[in-house]
């Protein structure tokens, strides 16, 4: 099964690039998600072992963060067969078949015990990522395209580096002279520690650039900016999160080898220094679909403070991934509405959504208020959990700072999202032709459906499924 | 033998040097192809007993066909189909540039001297050498506009790891190498084809004009 999910997507995924039918390949996406998610399904009733010598396998820690984008690309590829309709005046074999070699590294990322492995299908997201975000084939999406190429492809040189700066920490006469997970674990204090304190830094610019952590985030706005809304929500809620899985496997081997204070301060400073510049970037955006760009750095930074306290804040670390990535879902899909429904994504030109599409404008409201933190919805209750790791750790500093941002955070986002939804759409540009239909907006209402229904109920496996995460890299 | 290792190693450091202060694409694409040429050598010079060598000629065998021949040929293509001008313009200039690698040459030995080998050393000048490499990559994708510089900076950082991970070669796996070799073919790929597209909607290969995106 766990070869099944990384192959499927792939051959669908080579099949699309052969599909000669332009109006009948976007089906192809579908037929992709709906045998990961069942393939994900059935390894959560049936638990598999290690899999290709050791090479793969899907832990506590993989499978919160693999579950999250197996739902969200089921989403993303049923609101694909709308989006790609209003669009069938452009080719979407390279968007049908890079999707789907996406959604076969994500996998191979979710499942990667070596970091070698690791680090190859890093690379392939981003090499599938490009073309997607250059969809529209304008002047602007290029420069995101070459952005994000550019950025990304420089953070993956840095990351193979420390990639080998880890491999050499472990070639002494007793190191494990091995790249896989376990190996590197249990061999924990004989590695050279300089060396993996080296190997930190490199993997940590390296994939936090892929995460996006300010100040590596340079690609983020733009390429969230010119991208498709459903590729949107697959970058902030898929690849950014598999990027903080690479970077808690780094740091489960970091604190194996005793240098785990070091590491957990150095994702203290990026996580806050994100929050922060998030927040700056936040207030005064006029383009609602960058504003959601600098969500993501913050959340990412979320992520990473979270890391950095260690202790019970991990686990809300790894809920909040879940929460991040649907909510993300949310606000990204109906933001992608919005904006061709207006055919802006300036807020100049855009008001009185909630008028024009009485789904998704209320729906990106309610994606707002999840995404900020307001209970009910899911995302509180992480960032409480977070929030108590630090008081509970007497960070009080930590905590205090955390609340400003999300405190101003909430404001400046606010002030963009109300600006968007409320009042009359009379004078707003007028996109002929277009209408709300269940394709475009019941994938992300049902995502928000789930979000709330998490906030209310959190089942009791998904619990121990956080708390067994954290545990991976906490080692309590 | 122990001399040629030692020349080859300089050599790849003073390439770094000539590339940051070279104003001319020709040239600085017939330096990075050198450098590569160079790092096939050396994967080969290093081979020591506990190597097989039928997979060290592999590696450098692909090393060269890669780094040197095919990368520098696509480049080539690239900026004659678009008839790129010679000089390049670059945001820090080219003293600065040098000045600027040069003190990133003192900084890798430093560096080097002060992190030991858990295991046994290959070369003295192979640790300094990659970091240096690595800098000099670095420097040039930040400090440069054109897009081929931008790429050349890019292979340059891909050498220097490329360095470092021939310290590796006893114990990883064939796929991590064939991966180093597989990614910088990829990520040229894409780029090339992306620097096409550039030159159709631009005419011209300025990431400068690249800057519509802001905040």
């Amino acid at each position: 099964m766990i070869l099944l999910v990384i192959l499927v997507p792939f051959t669908l995924g080579a099949v699309a690039f052969a599909w000669p039918d332009n109006r009948t390949r976007p089906a192809l996406l579908v037929a992709g998600a709906i045998v990961h998610v069942l393939g994900i399904a059935s390894l959560w009733i049936q638990p598999e072992g290690p899999v290709m010598n050791g090479y793969l396998f899907l832990d506590a820690a993989g499978k919160v963060v693999l579950t999250t984008s197996s739902v969200l690309f089921l989403a993303s590829a049923v609101y694909a067969q709308g989006y790609l309709r209003h669009r069938s005046d452009r080719d979407n074999r390279v968007f049908v078949g890079g999707l789907l070699v996406l959604l076969s590294a994500m996998t191979t990322v979710g499942m990667a015990q070596h970091l070698g492995v690791l680090w190859v299908a890093i690379e392939i997201t981003t090499l599938a990522t490009a073309p997607l975000i250059y969809f529209n084939h304008n002047p602007r999406s290029l420069e995101a395209a070459w952005k994000y190429l550019l950025v990304s492809s420089l953070g993956i040189a840095l990351a193979l580096l420390g990639t080998f700066f880890l491999a050499l920490s472990g070639a002494g006469p007793d190191g494990p002279k091995s790249l896989l997970l376990g190996d590197l674990i249990r061999a924990g204090p004989q590695l050279s520690q300089p060396w993996v304190r080296a190997a930190f830094v490199f993997l940590l610019v390296g994939y936090g650039t892929k995460m996006g952590l300010a100040p590596l985030h340079s690609w983020k706005p733009d390429a969230y900016g010119e991208a498709p809304g459903l590729l949107g929500a697959l970058l902030a809620g898929g690849i950014t999160n598999f990027a903080f899985l690479s970077v808690v496997r780094v740091l489960q081997v970091t604190t194996a080898a005793g240098e785990g204070a070091f590491a957990r301060d150095a994702l203290l400073g990026l996580g806050l220094l994100s929050m922060a510049l998030a927040a700056v970037f936040m207030a005064g955006q006029r383009d609602f679909k960058r504003m959601l760009a600098y969500s993501s750095v913050e959340h990412m930074g979320i992520l990473a403070v979270a890391l950095g306290l260690g202790g019970s804040a991990v686990t809300g670390a790894f809920y909040h991934v879940l929460n991040n990535g649907l909510a993300k879902g949310v606000l990204f899909l109906t933001a992608g509405n919005i904006h061709r429904a207006y055919g802006s994504k300036r807020i100049d030109d855009v008001r009185g959504a909630a008028r024009r599409l009485p789904v998704s404008g209320p729906l990106f409201l309610a994606g707002f208020l999840a995404v900020t933190g307001t209970p009910p919805f899911s995302p509180f209750w992480s960032e409480f959990m977070i929030l108590n790791g630090a008081i509970a750790s007497g960070r009080y500093l930590v905590a205090g700072l955390f609340l400003l941002f999300l405190a101003v955070i909430f404001i400046g986002m606010g002030a963009t999202v109300l600006h968007v939804v409320q009042g009359s759409d009379e004078g707003a540009p007028v996109v002929p032709g277009f209408r709300e239909t269940w394709l475009t907006a019941g994938p992300p209402l049902l995502l928000m459906l789930a979000v709330l229904a998490l906030g209310l109920w959190l089942p009791r496996p998904l619990m121990g499924l956080f708390t067994a995460a954290a545990r991976l890299v906490t080692g309590a | 033998m122990g001399a040629w290792t030692d020349m080859a190693f300089i050599l790849v450091v003073v390439l770094d040097l000539f590339l940051l202060a070279s104003s001319r694409l020709g040239a600085a694409i017939r330096a990075v192809a050198l450098q590569g040429a160079l790092l096939s050598l050396l994967a080969l010079l290093l081979t020591g007993s506990g190597h097989s060598v039928g997979h060290m000629l592999v590696v450098a065998g692909g090393a060269f066909f890669i780094k040197a021949v095919l990368i520098p040929w696509l480049m080539f293509r690239a900026i004659r189909e678009m008839a790129i001008r010679r000089e390049m313009e670059p945001l820090v200039g080219y003293v600065p540039s040098m000045i600027l690698g040069g003190v990133g040459v003192v900084l890798s030995f430093a560096f080097s001297r002060g992190l030991p080998l858990p295991t046994n050393e290959m070369h003295p000048f192979l640790v300094p050498t990659a970091l240096a490499t690595v800098w000099t990559g670095l420097l040039l994708v930040v400090s440069r506009r054109k897009a081929v510089t931008q790429v050349l900076g890019f292979l340059v950082l891909e050498n220097g790891v490329f360095v470092f991970g021939l310290l590796l070669t006893d114990f990883m796996p064939v796929m991590v190498e064939a991966g180093v070799l597989l990614d910088l073919l990829a990520a040229v790929f894409v780029m090339g084809i992306v620097m096409f597209q550039i030159n159709r909607e631009f005419a011209s290969l300025d990431t400068d004009a690249l800057s519509s995106l802001k905040d």
